[in-house]
């Protein structure tokens, strides 16, 4: 089969693998129809991401169709069309049993401090990707879902990750009615967590970035206040001057590993690698919410040590939430929200490219060409 | 400044309230939907017992678990895990090390990781030249895609300044790795003569 393979950092190629097979009773093999280029497949691309192996296939976003199925596999037939969510997770363990299942203890013997996510190197669990033609999904019975008819192909791919990241990291906020929320950070994280802050009862939303079409975006489909931080001297200082000198209630930090903003922790977390990624989202976060205030992360970050303002965090008396997201729990709910119009994932969708031009796609996606917000990627086989 | 210009959070209250539920539900679509948090799927944190889907207690474990590497701070090889890219080499071995002698918690076990990572990139790389298909530096990195005018580039590049090191980091070590090969190609040049 077909498939993305990385080189090394800023290099990847697509190569003929073997096609994945059964490996355990409850396994299915999919063939994959529609995948995505999450942003945090740009750490792996980037070298971010510890135990990125050469060979390994990226790729936590994608749908496909049943092709063969191991003999535990009850609730899957064969030629079923399902979404997966980007966590792999056995539904029995501790952490399942109470519906953490981004924590899921049996599937990532490389770590306990992440669980299972498919082609995101071996740190969390060695499992390749879905930018391939096939891909292993392992607990079939627990993780993928029959593609709803009436939900469109490109809103069920969104819905793997990035709109349900979007949409937990609003509920990490804890906003109650009135609440002023900041989202850092207009991809499609972003973007989805201001319309969901929405949903939640948000009085104020503003969406800051300094990338004029995320911002847009950010204008025209959440609805939300933009701020340009290139164009402000002092991100905390104008939260501040805007909440009447209080802070936001609620920050989300949609930006994670590769945040811009501060020269000194963007090149030493992002470039030189001596951080789990650079803070500076987090550390506006921190100084821009108010005291007593929350802080969801679902931006993500590396397993090293980051420079983070914690003194600040506990002197003002923070709540901060964060977690990858237990992506199946968020679907009825959003299944919802998508059918009655209220979230349309596929907004945030700018570019489809053909599988064999990957390198091309992320080459786009990484250096923000051609107002790349979302790519896509269409394997041959679909 | 007056009493009436003190901001809010010298104050009880906000000044400013926020707008009415009328006013939002009539611009945001949906808003308010979940604004109890009995709407919301993740509230409360934990939710026993989760609804799974799961048919076993335990899990089946997957057959050739033997020798995988694994994280010191789990009992075992958990019952499933990824069988792709299998420690080898050099790189295998520091990876291995990094796993069988330090925890998660220490900083060693990520930089003995990350000192893999560099070391199997870079003899695959080598040993790409052995082969039919050898690593391609302009294909690989996508940088074609810079030129497509017409094509995906045609807006151009919106972050200029995020990107700026990126030339470097990639094309550096090529670079620093070509410089020293002449280097050295004269020093055994000059002994040669000497």
């Amino acid at each position: 089969m077909r498939a993305m393979t990385y080189r090394g950092p800023y290099k990847l190629r697509v190569e003929e693998k073997d096609r994945p097979r059964i490996e355990h009773p409850n396994d299915a093999i999919v063939r994959v129809q529609l995948a995505a280029i999450c942003g945090s497949d740009l750490h792996l691309y980037h070298g971010l991401m510890p135990d990125t192996r050469i060979g390994h296939t990226f790729g936590h976003e994608f749908i496909g169709v049943v092709d063969e199925i191991g003999p535990s596999v009850q609730h899957l037939q064969v030629g079923d069309r399902v979404m997966v969510p980007f966590n792999v997770f056995c539904g029995s363990c501790w952490y399942c049993a109470r519906g953490l299942y981004s924590n899921c203890h049996n599937v990532n013997p490389n770590a306990t401090a992440v669980g299972g996510i498919y082609g995101y190197s071996h740190t969390t669990g060695g499992y390749d990707g879905g930018q391939a033609e096939y891909v292993r999904v392992p607990f079939a019975d627990v993780g993928p879902v029959r593609i709803p008819e009436w939900m469109h192909d490109e809103d069920a791919v969104l819905l793997t990750d990035a709109a349900a990241t979007g949409y937990f990291g609003a509920q990490l906020g804890e906003i109650v009615e009135g609440d002023t929320v900041v989202v850092l950070g207009a991809g499609p994280v972003g973007l989805i967590a201001a319309q969901s802050s929405w949903l939640m009862g948000a009085g104020r939303v503003i969406v800051i970035d300094h990338l004029q079409e995320r911002l847009d975006k950010a204008r025209t489909t959440a609805h939300a206040e933009v701020w340009d931080y290139d164009e402000i001297d002092d991100v905390v200082l104008e939260m501040k001057r805007q909440t009447d000198f209080l802070g936001a209630d609620v920050v989300i930090d949609a930006v994670g590993a590769e945040a811009d903003g501060n020269l000194l922790m963007h090149v030493t977390g992002t470039k030189l690698k001596l951080q789990g990624g650079s803070p500076v989202a987090l550390n506006w976060a921190i100084d821009g919410v108010r005291k007593g205030g929350t802080i969801s992360v679902v931006g993500a970050y590396g397993p090293v040590p980051n420079m983070v303002k914690f003194g600040d965090a506990m002197n003002k008396g923070l709540t901060l939430r964060m977690n990858q997201t237990p992506v199946k729990r968020q679907w009825p709910r959003m299944f919802e929200h998508v059918r009655n119009g209220h979230l349309t994932p596929r907004e945030v969708v700018t570019h489809r490219f053909p599988l064999e031009d990957i390198a091309e796609a992320y080459h786009v996606f990484s250096a923000k060409l051609d107002g790349c917000i979302k790519p896509l990627i269409v394997p041959s086989a679909s | 400044m007056t009493e009436q210009d003190i901001p809010s959070a010298y104050l009880r209250d906000k000044r400013t309230p926020p707008p009415s539920r009328e006013e939002l539900r009539a611009r945001i679509p949906g808003w308010g939907a979940d604004l109890d948090p009995a709407d919301r799927p993740s509230s409360p944190k934990l939710q026993y017992p989760a609804d799974s889907g799961a048919h076993w207690d335990f899990p089946d474990r997957q057959p050739g678990s033997a020798g995988r590497e694994h994280s010191i701070e789990h009992a075992f090889v958990t019952p499933v895990f990824g069988t792709a890219q299998p420690l080898h080499g050099l790189s295998g071995a520091i990876r291995r090390l990094a796993y069988a002698r330090f925890s998660e918690g220490r900083l060693a076990h990520w930089v003995l990781l990350v000192l893999g990572d560099r070391v199997d990139a870079w003899g695959s790389h080598l040993r790409s030249f052995g082969t039919l298909h050898p690593d391609d530096p302009i294909t690989e990195t996508g940088v074609r895609a810079e030129l497509t005018a017409g094509g995906t580039a045609r807006r151009g590049r919106s972050d200029r300044r995020h990107q700026v090191l990126d030339p470097v980091l990639v094309a550096g070590p090529w670079v620093a790795a070509g410089a020293g090969m002449v280097l050295g190609a004269r020093r055994v040049a000059r002994a040669l003569r000497g």
